[in-house]
């Protein structure tokens, strides 16, 4: 996510190495790189043209600060300034109401009927809510039947009414019916449709006007080019929009869209998709983000994300097995499983600091840990248990029954051994040193 | 006449609908850039590139294009302003004609007398299906057989959709159950195609973001599959590519390109973008030719690209 425009400004920056103070003349190229970085990475042009001017004018005035370096310096500036842009804190979604209503919006293929269901998920597991989605794309093929199939597989219900064409009709009456059966949060999926198009543009403010959603979410592809802005703002004009959802944001897009949107309409970005899972959904940090397109990483992000999915009693039995050395083949498949769980291992390392733009050109086949598995999955209880009894004539029938080889077999014992061996070490209270810190903090 | 001979009077119509977004800003941009000037200065260079970035020409095809006028500048140092408009149409054209193969006639196909394999893939949302749709009318209205497979077995309701298009434009649509083998889905189309003497095949495929290895490897073995029955298969590759999107269509290009050889490219929902400037931008850098435009959501909105029309449609006032 967004490794390109920080290897840009990256490259930008390390023009600016070795000199002593910013002046008009050695700013000058670094600002051409950093506005390049920025319409490259698909920001306005008009807020990529403000922002620029914005950074010079602060790294000029700062020219006194002799003693940090230049480079570093207008790092700092250029990541607050980032920051600003997008929002300096993280909004909440508004679930006030009884039940409260969410109201989804977008062009067609940005992802709203996906991210529909992905918020239903969301916030029935983190806010306990009693969700129900709401069909009211009458036009697109399957639209309806779309929305369905994923209510089935979330067991979240889905209100729908086949053969009505008039998806205000429809969403009256589904608020109707879930007052009636207990549902506290009803989200209203609608058909895509283009800004410039009148008569749907005048349907959705209809369904507004209709239903009083709590919420109307603007849904837009991480991908958009130069439009976005103009999308957005037409939207904003109609609806008053509360929050903007990011989708696709696993893809490479450079995702300036995110930038300017934010600048242009002022309204915060709260979501962001990230996968085709149900669970690929984030809520979006502003400063996080900014952090990232910097190339600082997203660790908080990460940690977050481990809590959640890192069982604390398991935590604590394996804590001190490891102590006791007696980590085996079991705890190791359970480790495996907790990591799968937390999601797309790229995204993952790409949250360490540092770890994105070495990962840049790395592909990681998340299905890595299918041969891992498939050898562990050969073993008896008892080797799992206790991996010292590792000798040939088992190796070779664990290579034979995994269809892997004994190369591997014996890859994986000595991936297991220096796991063990580091593990124990870190659950001894042996802190383990961070690399150091990137310099441009 | 030359320049829109082949068209239908409606076609052109809605071509013009369709492009008018671009049409009025690109202009109403342009002319703003030119009022009150007497020749090209920096200034009216500058707007220029203005007016090329917001298009999403990408700042490289920019800076092209923008070299290109200032040599004929200072070759031509009183250049009037009113004919930076002939200029800036010369010189985009030059760079869609350059990298070109010539036009497709029409929806025509060579007659190899196999079944003509189109396999259609992008990332997700740009409208792969509704594109399918689209093609598989034009090729039956031109009196072709068609059929089409149902190899998005990922999205939900993915086939559904598909099944709909197939009713609507009255073709066969080979499927099977949602989260079957795709590449399966896809040799029972070829095999049934072939066996049937069907003169189009059209197979549908999941979207995917052009960075997920694994599903790039898929979109290779479904490839791979087809060519167990008809060793030439797929005779196209089509990339479709949504008209709204950023420099981010480049990577997909070329990462689709890499995969699965790309052969053809269709632009998208132009008729709700005020640009369509990716065009110009991939067709400068890459070698492949963009084939269809889709302008609408109904199933005669797709039209087979052509550059000079195109390129005219942009300019006209």
């Amino acid at each position: 996510m967004f490794e390109n425009l920080s290897d840009k400004l990256e490259r930008s920056f390390k023009l600016l190495k070795g000199q002593g103070k910013i002046t008009e003349i050695n700013i000058a190229e670094t600002l051409k790189e950093v506005r390049r970085a920025l319409l490259d990475a698909d920001v306005n042009f008009k807020i990529a043209k403000q922002f620029t001017d914005t950074v010079k004018e602060k790294a000029l005035g700062q020219d006194v600060l002799t003693a940090v370096k230049p480079g570093q310096m207008m790092v700092k500036i250029v990541h607050d300034e980032l920051t600003e842009l997008m929002g300096s804190t993280a909004t909440d979604i508004n679930l006030k109401g009884s039940p409260s209503v969410i109201l989804m919006s977008g062009l067609q293929g940005s992802g709203k009927t996906t991210f529909s269901g992905k918020l239903a998920k969301y916030l029935k597991e983190k806010k306990g809510k009693n969700p129900i989605l709401v069909a009211c794309d009458v036009y697109r093929p399957a639209a309806i039947e779309q929305l369905k199939v994923l209510g089935q597989q979330l067991n979240i219900p889905v209100y729908s009414e086949d053969g009505n064409k008039n998806p205000v009709a429809i969403a009256k009456e589904a608020i109707r019916f879930a007052k009636q059966r207990g549902h506290d949060l009803v989200i209203v999926d609608t058909a895509g449709r283009l800004a410039v198009d009148e008569e749907m543009m005048n349907e959705i403010s209809a369904i507004k006007k209709g239903i009083d959603p709590n919420e109307i979410l603007f849904v837009v592809d991480s991908m958009t080019g130069q439009d976005a802005v103009n999308t957005a703002k037409e939207f904003n004009d109609r609806l008053d929009f509360d929050g903007v959802v990011l989708t696709k944001l696993d893809g490479d897009t450079r995702g300036g869209a995110a930038l300017s949107i934010r600048a242009v309409v002022n309204k915060p970005i709260k979501f962001v998709g990230t996968g085709e899972k149900m669970e690929a959904l984030d809520v979006f940090h502003p400063k996080r983000m900014a952090d990232r397109i910097l190339g600082m990483g997203d660790i908080v992000s990460l940690v977050e994300k481990a809590q959640e999915q890192f069982d604390e009693q398991e935590a604590i039995r394996l804590q001190k097995k490891l102590a006791k050395d007696q980590f085996n083949f079991n705890d190791f498949l359970a480790q495996i499983n907790q990591v799968k769980k937390m999601g797309n291992l790229k995204d993952l390392a790409g949250m360490i600091p540092g770890m994105g733009k070495a990962l840049k050109d790395v592909e990681i086949d998340d299905n890595a840990f299918v041969h891992v598995e498939a050898i562990i999955y050969s073993m008896t209880p008892a080797e799992r248990e206790d991996p010292s009894l590792m000798n040939g004539t088992r190796r070779k029938r664990i290579a034979d029954g995994s269809g892997t080889s004994i190369q591997e077999v014996n890859r994986l014992l000595k991936q297991f051994t220096e796991t063990r061996k580091m593990m124990k070490m870190v659950a001894q209270g042996k802190r383990f040193t961070p690399p150091a810190r990137n310099v441009r903090r | 006449m030359g320049l829109f001979g082949s068209f239908t009077l409606k076609k052109k119509e809605s071509l013009d609908k369709g492009l008018s977004k671009t049409k009025e800003s690109f202009f109403g941009k342009l002319s703003r850039a030119i009022v009150g000037k007497s020749k090209v200065d920096d200034e009216v260079l500058d707007n220029l590139e203005e007016i090329l970035i917001s298009s999403d020409v990408g700042v490289d095809t920019t800076l092209k294009i923008i070299e290109r006028i200032e040599k004929r500048v200072s070759r031509d140092k009183y250049l009037g302003v009113n004919e930076l408009n002939s200029i800036l149409k010369e010189e985009i054209a030059s760079l869609l004609e350059e990298n070109n193969s010539n036009d497709v006639s029409d929806f025509d196909l060579p007659a190899t007398g196999e079944p003509y394999v189109i396999m259609v893939v992008g990332v997700n949302g740009v409208g792969k299906t509704t594109t399918i749709g689209k093609l598989a009318y034009q090729f039956r209205e031109s009196g072709k057989k068609v059929i089409i497979g149902a190899a998005d077995t990922f999205r939900a309701a993915a086939i559904d959709q598909l099944e709909i298009w197939a009713n609507r434009v009255d073709v066969p649509i080979i499927k099977q159950k949602m989260g079957s083998d795709p590449a399966s889905v896809a040799y029972d189309t070829v095999a049934s195609a072939k066996a049937n003497g069907a003169d189009v095949v059209i197979i549908d495929t999941a979207g995917r973001l052009h960075n997920k290895v694994n599903l790039m490897n898929e979109l290779t073995k479904i490839k791979r599959v087809m060519q167990k029955v008809i060793p030439d298969a797929p005779q196209e590759v089509l990339l479709v590519l949504d008209g709204s999107t950023g420099q981010n269509a480049f990577e997909q290009a070329k990462q689709f390109t890499l995969a699965t050889d790309v052969t053809a490219l269709a632009l998208t929902k132009l008729d709700g973008t005020a640009k369509g400037g990716v065009v110009i931008g991939i067709s400068d850098q890459f070698k492949i030719p963009v084939k269809y435009i889709g302008i609408g959501e109904k199933m005669e909105d797709l039209q087979i690209f052509r550059r000079k029309e195109f390129v005219e449609s942009f300019f006209e006032n």
